[in-house]
């Protein structure tokens, strides 16, 4: 067994924290500049452009890039011969949410209680996300998730008959109803399979992977690329100001699932496409 | 490009229309949910609200705390469509003018074009970019509300876009 103390976790969880508020990954910087060439709409692109400032004073300034450093997903891939000493770990994640908050200037956005709503003023807790999985490493991923993007993701339990086109409808459906609320160009996070709970898991995951990278699976590859066609096609555009740059990327995860069910979840991500990870 | 200044008149207001791209200037109030229900609560018992909404604008935010050696922590605007239902006897009260984004209520719409109001969008997400036009800050009303607090704020050519005009025009389709 390797024995690794939970405050690597915290320190690890308080440093990408701070920087995922701070600096967009290169894939999503590269993604949006890569729009600005392609999109028609004059007003678009001086969205876009904004946007691309934005980054830049957000990076220069240390100011965070939205005011909304949302409430922290964490996911955390944990090596099952990994020995954790020093305390417990979901406790050592909010306690790096904690200092990363404070250190980093970071809003507070996470209420005791849907109905009761009282700030806990400290921003944890999160959501954490455990798989225990081989090997003697931890990867812990952080996802600081907005409000605006996250209030207008959706799910269904699909026919089974409903099919590919139900789904891509449903993708479609929710893409249009959101409109410029969730701050496009979107990320649109699907999951696909699986049972209730799960495709939203999948969903949020698949956020995660790098903007522009193919999926290993030729069909979902396939799948991905239909979907992305489709959503850009609605015309809702960055801001929702109209234009063909709805979406940078469609990423799906699929799952087996029962033979009754068909369930599927998205997840739109805005173009703040925050998200950071390490491997300790 | 169209440069206006706060408190808004009806000749400035009539002067915008949907899809100018402007900048603004002058002194702003912030409030967003938790403040607008407190405000609205206070409207409806005759009660003092914490600013004369005659003319004004607001600005539906909640900035990050405040780093030092800054005016302001990252300000972008939040979804406007969560102060619809409050919207109403704020206008009624003279507002003249609020900045948020995305696609607002119908009812919002026809109540532009009937008190003589403009819907204003910034850019969502880009609270850094935003910062850089705000000049002073100061909270007026609510500190128990944290980021929700009413704040003062005093702007220079704030990028905007006139969203919904006073005609009752729309940009957003489903506005």
């Amino acid at each position: 067994m390797r024995k690794l103390n939970v405050q690597n976790v915290s320190d690890a969880i308080n440093e990408l924290l701070q920087k995922a508020c701070y600096e967009l990954t290169p894939d999503i910087i590269r993604a949006l500049e890569n729009t600005v060439k392609t999109e028609t709409s004059l007003e678009a692109c001086s969205i876009l452009e904004k946007i691309l400032l934005n980054c830049r004073i957000a990076a220069d300034e240390k100011l965070p890039l939205c005011q909304d450093t949302g409430l922290t997903v964490v996911f955390i891939d944990l090596g099952q011969n990994v020995l954790l000493t020093g305390g417990n770990l979901e406790e050592a994640v909010w306690e790096g949410v904690r200092r990363a908050t404070k250190e980093g200037y970071l809003r507070l956005s996470v209420l005791n209680d849907p109905l009761l709503r009282k700030n806990t003023g400290d921003n944890s807790p999160g959501v954490l996300h455990l798989k225990i999985v081989p090997g003697d490493k931890i990867k812990i991923m952080v996802v600081p998730k907005g409000g605006g993007s996250e209030n207008m993701s959706r799910m269904k339990m699909l026919n089974p008959s409903d099919g590919e086109e139900g789904v891509i409808r449903f993708i479609e459906k929710t893409v249009s109803l959101a409109g410029g609320k969730p701050c496009p160009p979107l990320v649109i996070g699907v999951g696909l399979g699986g049972t209730f709970e799960m495709s939203g898991i999948l969903a949020k995951r698949a956020l995660l992977r790098e903007v522009g990278s193919s999926n290993n699976d030729p069909d979902t590859a396939r799948l991905e690329k239909v979907i992305l066609e489709r959503v850009n096609k609605i015309g809702i555009g960055p801001m929702g100001f109209g234009g063909n740059t709805t979406a940078l990327a469609v990423h799906v995860k699929r799952y087996p699932c029962h033979i009754a069910s068909l369930p599927v979840a998205v997840n739109l991500q805005c173009h703040s496409a925050r998200h950071r990870e390490v491997i300790l | 490009m169209k440069k206006i200044h706060t408190p808004l008149d009806d000749v400035s207001v009539r002067d915008l229309k949907a899809g100018d791209e402007i900048y603004l200037d002058g002194i702003i109030y912030t409030a967003r949910d938790a403040a607008h229900k407190l405000i609205i609560g206070a409207l409806a018992d005759n009660k003092q609200i914490p600013f004369n909404p005659f003319g004004q604008v607001i600005y539906y935010t909640g900035p990050t705390p405040c780093p030092p050696g800054k005016v302001i922590g990252s300000c972008g605007p939040t979804t406007s469509s969560r102060m619809d239902p409050y919207t109403i006897p704020l206008l009624e009260a003279g507002l003249k003018g609020m900045i948020g984004k995305g696609p607002r209520d119908e009812s919002i719409r026809e109540a532009c074009a009937r008190f003589g109001a403009v819907y204003f969008v910034a850019i969502g997400g880009a609270g850094a970019l935003i910062a850089k036009s705000v000049m002073k800050s100061k909270i007026i009303a609510y500190p128990e509300l944290g980021p929700e607090a009413v704040c003062e704020l005093e702007v220079s050519k704030l990028p905007l876009w006139v969203a919904i005009d006073s005609t009752g025009h729309a940009i957003f389709q489903n506005s």
